[in-house]
């Protein structure tokens, strides 16, 4: 278990040992959602090895602070990013998805230790987290909320409901993060329903906007550190992503978006991820 | 024929003396629940600090606009956005609050339902949802603001509990029951003014039913409005020489099952009587109930596989067949069923 905040490099390693982690599980499972899993992982793994004042021992702490994976379908990632954070053990991911398992299809708050809001249907996790920073501010509690919903996800229409009540709360302890892969279950988002332009709209909502490279754990350390000084108003942070991240035949390819590999896909991509030879 | 007062339990003296009058529902006391749980709300607060209501533009409607003015900090108004403050409210629920999320049962079980059931539901967090202008109700507002069905969904959802009160006093027991019941609750309010039936201090238990009038001929089980209905029936039915019993089902899930036996060992016969569809509500329930363990004949009344339409609520509720003639001659039809053994 880690307890240190960790340094950009141990960072950049350990995104790599929660992608290889991602691909077992889904491979184990033969089922699940690489590739927005992959597009996350570097903003889960800063998330919660250096950002977020959690207690491991106690993942109820009232003061924790909060993260929402609104694009639910992701849950691959934030089941090993909290397995290799130390909330229950790794040997629990190879049961994703089986029956009696902690690790359901999406995720479910009841089951898995470290998990704040079950989420899975599109939409709601966002709005959720407004919720939670309403109820922190009426608390008069410090901590943040964080959540993260996709780029296909903008599509559902209670997403700007959320967006709309973030803005007219002035939200600042809620903060954001758009993984912008570009696309979604049926193929790239600007064939199925275009939504561009993505900042313009956001900031026409009232949201302060900050675009970063979703992978450059440089620029996304950095970014979250900033999110947490903006005041008087909810900010979003668009993550610019590959989906797939990582696996070279994933990346950018509509197919990923809910399939395993076979066994020599899985062979390749764990070679890829820098498994020891 | 005189009204014998002793068949009545629970219920006001004067409600049991104006039960044979033909202007019942014009003369008697009458007050809208919706307003009865924004009274109650607004005293819960003063005691449970974790108490909070979440809005969605019809405040004024409902009332809270005055929890809203008394609490500032501590009401919240999502605007036209139901999924957004149903889900909202479940965040918040995480937290330890105790939210009321306030809305019309339409948007309450229908347009915020996804969010109803997987972010409040299925985890199991302690929001309760306020819904007014319940079954038809609405008789003015017309199709799209009725919730004909509302019973139904809320019944079928995974561990939800289920609250149809009939009249002012139940509702504002129902929501301080609500507030120390741990888990979601489904509380539903009368858009119209309703007969206080009650007493505010009679005995409410989330879960139990509550026998208003002894009889042994048959027994009409009923709920939200649909109460006060069904006494006028059973009294319509004592003058003509049928001695029935009325019992309020205020809460739909979880099922009061010993009762509903007990009724049907003692009396043979059953009607239920409910605003809303007779798919998937009180009939519904009542119907699993004796088929599954002493089945006798039963007859449904409910809005039948129709929606209904604008209008003056006790109008509407009479043409769509839930008024106490429907149900006086859904009993007679019962118990010429039982004498016949069909």
């Amino acid at each position: 278990m880690i307890d240190k905040k960790l340094s950009v490099p141990e960072l950049e390693q350990m995104a790599k040992q929660i992608r290889r982690d991602i691909i077992d599980m889904i491979f184990t499972a033969n089922a699940g959602h690489p590739g927005g899993s992959l597009s996350a992982t570097d903003i889960l793994t800063a998330l919660y090895f250096r950002m977020m004042r959690i207690e491991i021992q106690n993942p109820q702490w009232e003061d924790r602070d909060r993260f929402i994976l609104s694009k639910g379908h992701a849950c691959p990632v934030w089941y090993a990013t909290l397995a290799n954070r130390g909330f229950y053990d790794r040997a629990h991911l190879k049961t994703l998805r089986k029956l009696n398992s902690l690790l359901q299809g999406h995720a479910d708050m009841k089951k898995t230790p470290g998990v704040d809001m079950t989420v899975g249907s599109l939409g709601q996790g966002f709005s959720a987290g407004v919720g939670m920073s309403l109820a922190a501010r009426y608390l008069k509690k410090d901590f943040h909320v964080w959540v993260m919903i996709g780029d296909g996800e903008m599509q559902e229409g209670a997403v700007w409901e959320a967006a709309m009540a973030g803005a007219k709360w002035k939200l600042d302890n809620l903060t954001a993060i758009l993984d912008k892969n570009g696309l979604q279950n049926d193929t790239f988002i600007e064939k199925v329903m275009p939504i561009e332009p993505v900042a313009d709209k956001w900031r026409a909502f009232g949201w302060n906007v900050i675009e970063i490279d979703g992978h450059n754990m440089t620029q996304i350390v950095s970014t979250l550190d900033c999110a947490l000084t903006i005041k008087g108003v909810p900010t979003i942070i668009i993550a610019n992503t590959i989906k797939g991240k990582g696996v070279s035949f994933m990346e950018n390819q509509p197919e990923w978006h809910g399939k395993a590999p076979n066994a020599e896909q899985y062979r390749q991509a764990m070679q890829e991820l820098g498994v020891a030879q | 024929m005189t009204i014998n007062p002793s068949r009545y339990h629970q219920l006001l003296p004067e409600v049991v003396q104006m039960l044979d009058a033909p202007d019942f529902f014009t003369r008697t006391k009458s007050i809208a629940t919706r307003f009865s749980y924004a009274e109650a709300v607004l005293e819960l607060a003063e005691r449970n600090s974790r108490i909070v209501v979440l809005d969605a533009d019809v405040s004024k409607s409902i009332n809270t606009n005055k929890f809203a003015d008394k609490y500032p900090d501590r009401e919240f108004n999502f605007g036209i956005a139901e999924q957004n403050m149903m889900a909202a409210a479940a965040g918040m629920a995480t937290t330890g609050l105790i939210p009321f999320a306030s809305t019309y049962a339409v948007f309450a079980s229908l347009r915020a339902l996804d969010q109803v059931r997987n972010s409040i539901h299925y985890p199991h967090l302690n929001v309760k949802i306020a819904a007014s202008h319940s079954g038809i109700t609405p008789g003015p507002d017309g199709v799209t603001h009725q919730a004909q069905e509302d019973l139904s969904i809320m019944r079928s959802l995974a561990t939800s509990t289920v609250i149809a009160t009939a009249d002012a006093p139940s509702t504002k027991l129902a929501t301080y029951a609500a507030a120390d019941w741990d888990g979601p609750v489904y509380l539903s309010f009368t858009r119209d003014p309703v007969p206080v039936l009650f007493d505010i201090n009679y005995p409410f238990q989330i879960g139990k039913m509550v026998l208003l009038r002894d009889g042994n001929d048959a027994t009409i089980i009923a709920n939200r409005d649909i109460v006060a209905h069904a006494l006028v029936a059973a009294e319509k039915l004592a003058q003509e020489g049928f001695d029935i019993r009325v019992i309020d089902c205020h809460t739909l899930k979880p099922l009061d099952v010993e009762t509903i036996l007990q009724a049907a060992r003692e009396t043979g016969a059953i009607v239920t009587a409910e605003n809303n569809i007779i798919f998937g509500g009180l009939g519904s329930a009542v119907a699993e109930t004796l088929v599954e363990n002493y089945p006798i004949p039963m007859q449904r009344i409910g809005v039948q596989d129709t929606f209904a339409e604008s209008g003056p609520y006790l109008q509407v509720i009479d043409k769509y067949g839930l008024t106490s003639p429907h149900i006086v001659r859904a009993v007679k039809r019962v118990i010429e069923r039982k004498k016949s053994g069909r």
